[in-house]
């Protein structure tokens, strides 16, 4: 034995060294591997990798600018905005051969939306200037600069130049920047105006918010977790089904059933009124607002936190919890120092589980949230599927993700993601 | 009081329970335990042994009738108040403390000092020879090595009373004896009374000073082991403690203090009369099978003697072990000593076996 | 034999006739509709689909309900490469959006659509209704406002700046959450003229004006984002005034029975119609232009009145407006065009708002948030 591992590589039956002969087999047996979990490998890849890939890049990407407007980008390159002048009339006759092949490929006044989130008024000038474009000589109706003064005294504005040659890189950082209340000025960076900042501020909130649904699931589902694990078998599943219950109902109609609860003329109010803790005239506010949204997402979630947590109590043996009190702890004691350690794991899985969801949920704070109960999700629904501003939308969504993804990061090196169990 | 709580350290009296309120699992149970007494509670599964230990650890309590420890009854002492030590079946050392904390545990939780705290763990740690793995958790641990802290973690804060409710269950067998060579040792050394509950007769046998067998919520027999396996008191506690022989008959006549016994399947014998008083009552008859003789010069000359039929013959080394065919039943083992005067039986050979009426007893049908 | 003979050839003749009528160009023989679900689609099988159906006996119409979602569904379907949508309702500002993306067809109304009954062509029939190149009108509809007739005391309301009176109106209201008409209203009760809005409204400090008129109000309001909340509210209680659809507060009001009455002061016109998505087969695009031309034509427009409070876009059909199909009560009196109802009103201004709709929309929902 140790001789041949002296003189030279160990060799198989076959005289082949054994370290080949060994990665042959372990090879036929990896992509035997590999071809059992390809169906599933293909389906995420493509539902699932591959948007976020594709959100990742339209985060970034701004190619309309300068594919739609190529000489007139070319052109404005040699402009200095700080002279405050407009451009030269060679920039104008570019736009007008640019525009000319644009509106012939109706393509204008894509870049007139695309242009109107960094400046209003942009999107009608496009259109506007596309339809007389359209009809002119490009070798015989120079200078165009009056011309374009003519259908529009704004394409003398320096600052709409401004624009096109900041936005004229085929990649921008422009959209993250306006997800957190930034935008770029001609002199770099800077702060947007107070009255059009809201992300910071729904960034904040829709995390504060998350935490404290997390929270009010851990304070609601423990004891209920609890009493599931340590319940005779038959109970215990009466139980679970009144937990799960919530899961077979529409997500709207328990969103709406918490209207009809919580809303001024609802049936807490009236009920409150009636045994008189409320005057009449001053019902409460419990709806549309922070708290009639946690009041909703905590119930829609708490099976999320109730799930894990029972599974991991389930596995708790009862003697535990008996051999602290044998040891002489108190029924708080042994709860406190055995018992709650021990579930920890569960409570670790339960609150990523309903954080993440949470961080993420639209509908219900669109439901009930109000003013003060709307998330982040919330605009990037609204600039998806409202304002078509998908690339401002898909730079909140990868913040969103990133954001997690930190979060999930700091947990692990807090608790520990192996301290996590879904039982 | 009755008789049964007269000076005990640990006392039940006419303790009965049931769960359900149907079925008595524990049915007028009375039991007195001596200071620093090893008393073994032995019995099937279902018996009802462990619910008499978890009664008197705390975690059942009794339907009916009084525990004492002490002299005090205890029935309403919740059981981290009781003081007694336990030791469970699977150990239940805490997993998300290492050793010295477990151990370190029924002493916090009694505001002892730390620097207490620590010399008392590191004693007990030494005492089960474990000195060294106070920094590891339970699951680095094999299952002996947890049964030894579990066994500390019970004695740690010097309880008088330790119960332990099968605590070798999951171990090997070798592991098994040298562990109960152990406890019976630390028990008798600390002098602490302690009350162990087990299904494995072996176990009860070499550790205890008293064993309780228990069968349908009732103690067959309370007795040493030496008088448990020789004088069962009735045809389960003979069955259940060793092996035995069972011959079932008619009882023809008593006479000086031995019965005479038709059996069943053909043949007259000598017994002791145990649970029989007078002729033609039905009995089964237990004789253990070392105490069986084939050779005739060693039977006694005027005994009952049995035909029977050799059907298997084993070597076991230090024994052989029989299979014989007698009187209808073809399960009658015996068991000879390896001596060079003994013969070796061969299968279907037909041999005479008899013994001493006294080895033979007549018990309950 | 003979007998076989003359079937044959009345087949082809009656097979040739068909294909006559349907212009010589096959056609698909299915198509999706996208409209916006509800009352408002039911009446458009009732009306169009239904009809149409009966005359071209195979026909498969499918509904999707995704209206709300057009532009962004749209837009996927488009950079997939597979269109699966025939004709799709939208509001006037979406079909601008749609036709300045080129997800629309652009279209030609003189061609495309039936003249009226007497001859006028239908350019001139819808006339400043075609507010895109790309939209084919079907219907006037106002977001207006009512107002619970039990909680207003003895003086209701009769005009839109009772939204801005809690004093004299105590309760929540109702208002879309959302910049546009909002804006204007808080401008024409703050003082500004009906024509000066927009032109206020471009400025900075006209801006901050309707913010601050809005302000007065703010922890009044409920803002709603479905076109069933206001209604719903209404019926609760829980608003004392809000606005929404016309035709939402007809069904409440007429249909439901609720004790609730119309605001119809200072409502905003706005237009709903069809576009049909650009790049569509041949047949399929055969199919839609033969529907289209037919379900806009100057019955059916007035058809679809009987069944939903909402005025027909060509002239030609307000004469035609008739009874409700099941309640038997003239809806003229209920169609926002109605001169009673129309004594001040106000049109959505499309090109201002496709301007200023990101810019204010920014800002509305970075004031509704602090």
């Amino acid at each position: 034995m140790s001789d041949a591992t002296d003189t030279g590589p160990v060799l198989a039956a076959d005289g082949t060294p054994l370290k080949r002969s060994l990665a042959r087999a372990l090879r036929a047996q990896k992509m035997r591997a590999l071809a059992l979990i390809a169906p599933l490998l293909i389906f995420v890849l493509l539902t699932f990798i591959a948007p976020i890939a594709d959100m990742l890049f339209r985060s970034v990407e701004n190619q309309i600018v300068s594919e739609t407007l190529p000489k007139t980008v070319v052109a404005l390159k040699d402009w200095d905005a700080k002279t405050g002048e407009a451009p030269p009339e060679a920039v104008y006759a570019a736009l007008a051969a640019d525009l000319q092949v644009a509106v012939a490929a109706k393509e204008h006044t894509k870049v007139g939306i695309r242009l109107n989130y960094q400046k209003t008024g942009v999107s009608s000038l496009f259109r506007k200037s596309g339809r007389q474009v359209k009809k002119w000589d490009l070798a015989a109706d120079a200078p165009f600069k009056e011309k374009f003064l003519d259908v529009d005294e704004d394409w003398a504005d320096v600052e709409l130049w401004q624009i096109i040659q900041t936005y004229s890189s085929k990649y921008t950082s422009g959209y993250f920047l306006n997800s957190v209340d930034m935008e770029l000025g001609p002199d770099g960076i800077r702060p947007v105006d107070e009255n059009l900042a809201i992300y910071n501020l729904l960034f904040k909130r829709t995390i504060f918010m998350s935490l404290a649904i997390m929270g009010s699931c851990v304070l609601l589902g423990y004891p209920i977790a609890f009493l599931l694990a340590n319940l005779p078998l038959r109970t215990s599943n009466l139980l679970m089904i009144l937990v799960l219950l919530p899961f077979w109902t529409s997500l709207l109609v328990r969103t709406s059933a918490w209207k009809v609860l919580l809303q001024q003329q609802g049936v807490i109010n009236d009920i409150l009124v009636w045994i008189g803790l409320v005057a009449d005239n001053d019902r409460l506010v419990m709806i549309n607002n922070q708290f009639g949204t946690i009041v909703a997402m905590t119930h829609i979630l708490l099976p999320f936190m109730i799930l894990p947590l029972y599974s991991v109590m389930k596995t708790i043996p009862p003697t535990y919890v008996r051999a602290a009190k044998s040891l002489g702890a108190t029924n708080w004691t042994a709860f406190w120092r055995v018992y709650f350690p021990q579930s920890v794991p569960g409570i670790g899985a339960g609150c990523i589980l309903v954080f993440i969801l949470a961080i993420g949920y639209y509908i219900t704070p669109e439901l009930v949230g109000g003013t003060d109960g709307t998330f982040i999700s919330n605009r990037i629904a609204y600039h998806i599927s409202r304002s078509g501003n998908w690339g401002l939308g898909a730079a909140l969504g990868t913040i969103l993700l990133a954001a997690v993804l930190i979060l999930y990061w700091v947990y692990d090196k807090i608790v520990g993601i192996d301290n996590v169990s879904l039982g | 009081m009755t008789a049964a709580s007269d000076d005990g350290f640990v006392v039940f009296d006419r303790v009965q329970k049931s769960y359900d309120g149907e079925v008595l699992v524990v049915k007028d149970l009375n039991l007195s335990i001596g200071k620093g007494e090893f008393l073994t509670m032995l019995g099937p599964s279902g018996s009802g042994k462990t619910t008499c230990l978890m009664m008197l650890a705390g975690f059942e309590t009794a339907t009916h009738g009084d525990i004492l420890l002490d002299g005090q009854p205890i029935n309403n002492i919740p059981p981290h108040k009781r003081g007694i030590g336990m030791v469970f079946q699977n150990y239940a050392l805490f997993p998300h403390m290492t050793i010295a904390e477990n151990l370190a545990f029924p002493l916090e939780v009694r505001k002892m000092g730390k620097d207490d705290r620590e010399a008392k763990v590191r004693r007990a740690l030494e005492m089960v020879e474990m000195g060294d793995f106070g920094g590891r958790r339970p699951a680095q641990l094999s299952g002996g090595q947890q049964q030894r802290v579990a066994l500390a973690r019970a004695l740690v804060f010097e309880p008088e009373l330790v119960l332990m409710d099968e605590p070798l269950g999951a171990l090997d067998k070798q592991l098994r004896e040298k562990m109960q060579f152990e406890i019976k040792h630390i028990a008798d050394n600390l002098g602490i009374t302690v009350v162990y509950v087990t299904h494995d007769q072996t176990e009860a046998l070499t550790m205890s000073d008293r064993v309780a067998v228990f069968e349908d919520g009732r103690i067959q027999q309370l007795a040493p082991p030496d008088e448990l396996y020789e004088a069962p008191k009735n045809s389960f506690v003979a069955q259940f403690i060793g092996e035995n022989n069972t011959l079932e008959g008619v009882v023809e006549e008593i006479k000086d203090g031995v019965a005479l016994v038709n059996l069943d399947g053909g043949g007259l014998i000598d017994a002791k009369p145990v649970n029989v008083t007078k002729a033609g009552e039905r009995t089964k008859v237990s004789i253990r099978p070392e105490r069986v003789e084939y050779n005739k010069d060693r039977l006694h000359a005027d005994a009952h003697t049995l035909q029977a039929e050799v059907m298997e013959f084993i070597y076991m080394g230090d024994i052989f072990r029989t299979r014989l065919k007698v009187a209808g039943n073809d399960e009658f083992i015996i068991k000879t000593r390896n001596a060079p005067d003994q013969r070796r039986l061969k299968p279907g050979e037909m041999i005479e076996i008899g013994w001493l009426a006294e080895d033979c007893r007549a018990l309950d049908a | 034999m003979k007998l076989k003979t003359i079937l044959l050839t009345s087949g082809a003749i009656a097979g040739a006739a068909v294909a006559f009528a349907d212009g010589h160009a096959p056609m698909a023989d299915s198509m999706t509709l996208v409209s916006w679900g509800g009352a408002y689609q039911a009446s458009q099988t009732n009306a169009y689909s239904d009809p149409y159906k009966a005359m071209h006996e195979g026909l498969e119409v499918v509904w999707d309900e995704s209206s709300a979602e057009a532009v962004a569904k749209l837009r996927a379907m488009n950079e997939a490469g597979n269109v699966t949508w025939d004709l799709v309702d939208v509001v006037a500002s979406d079909a601008i959006r749609l036709c300045d993306e080129g997800l629309a067809m652009e279209i030609d109304a003189d061609e495309l659509l039936a003249a009226a009954p007497d001859g006028t062509p239908a350019s001139e029939d819808f006339g400043d209704l075609l507010v895109s190149d790309c939209f084919i009108p079907q219907i006037v509809y106002s977001t207006t406002a009512g107002y619970r007739t039990d909680l207003v005391g003895d003086t209701p309301p009769t005009s839109i700046c009772a939204f801005f009176d809690t004093e004299a109106y105590p309760g929540k209201r109702s208002l879309e959450k959302r910049p546009i008409n909002n804006m204007e209203w808080a401008l024409l009760c703050d003082g500004v003229a009906k024509d000066d809005v927009y032109d206020v409204l471009e400025t900075e400090e006209g801006q901050a004006q309707a913010f601050a008129k809005l302000d007065t109000i703010k922890d009044d309001v409920i803002w709603w984002s479905a076109g069933a909340d206001t209604p719903q509210l209404l019926a609760d209680g829980e608003v004392v005034m809000g606005t929404t659809y016309n035709g939402r507060l007809f069904s409440l009001i007429v249909e439901q029975d609720q004790p609730v009455d119309m605001l119809w002061d200072a409502q905003v016109f706005d237009l709903d119609g069809w576009i049909i998505p650009a790049g569509l087969p041949e047949e399929r695009l055969n199919r839609v232009k033969d529907f289209v031309k037919f379900a806009t034509d100057t019955q059916r427009l007035a058809d679809q009145s009987k069944y939903i409070s909402y005025g027909p876009a060509r002239a030609s059909s307000a004469p035609l407006v008739a009874q409700h199909a099941t309640l038997g009560i003239d809806m003229a009196p209920h169609m926002p065009t109605d001169p009673a109802n129309a004594t001040n009103t106000f049109l959505y201004n499309y090109e201002w708002w496709a301007d200023y709709r990101d810019d204010l929309d920014a800002k509305f929902q970075a004031w509704l948030a602090q």
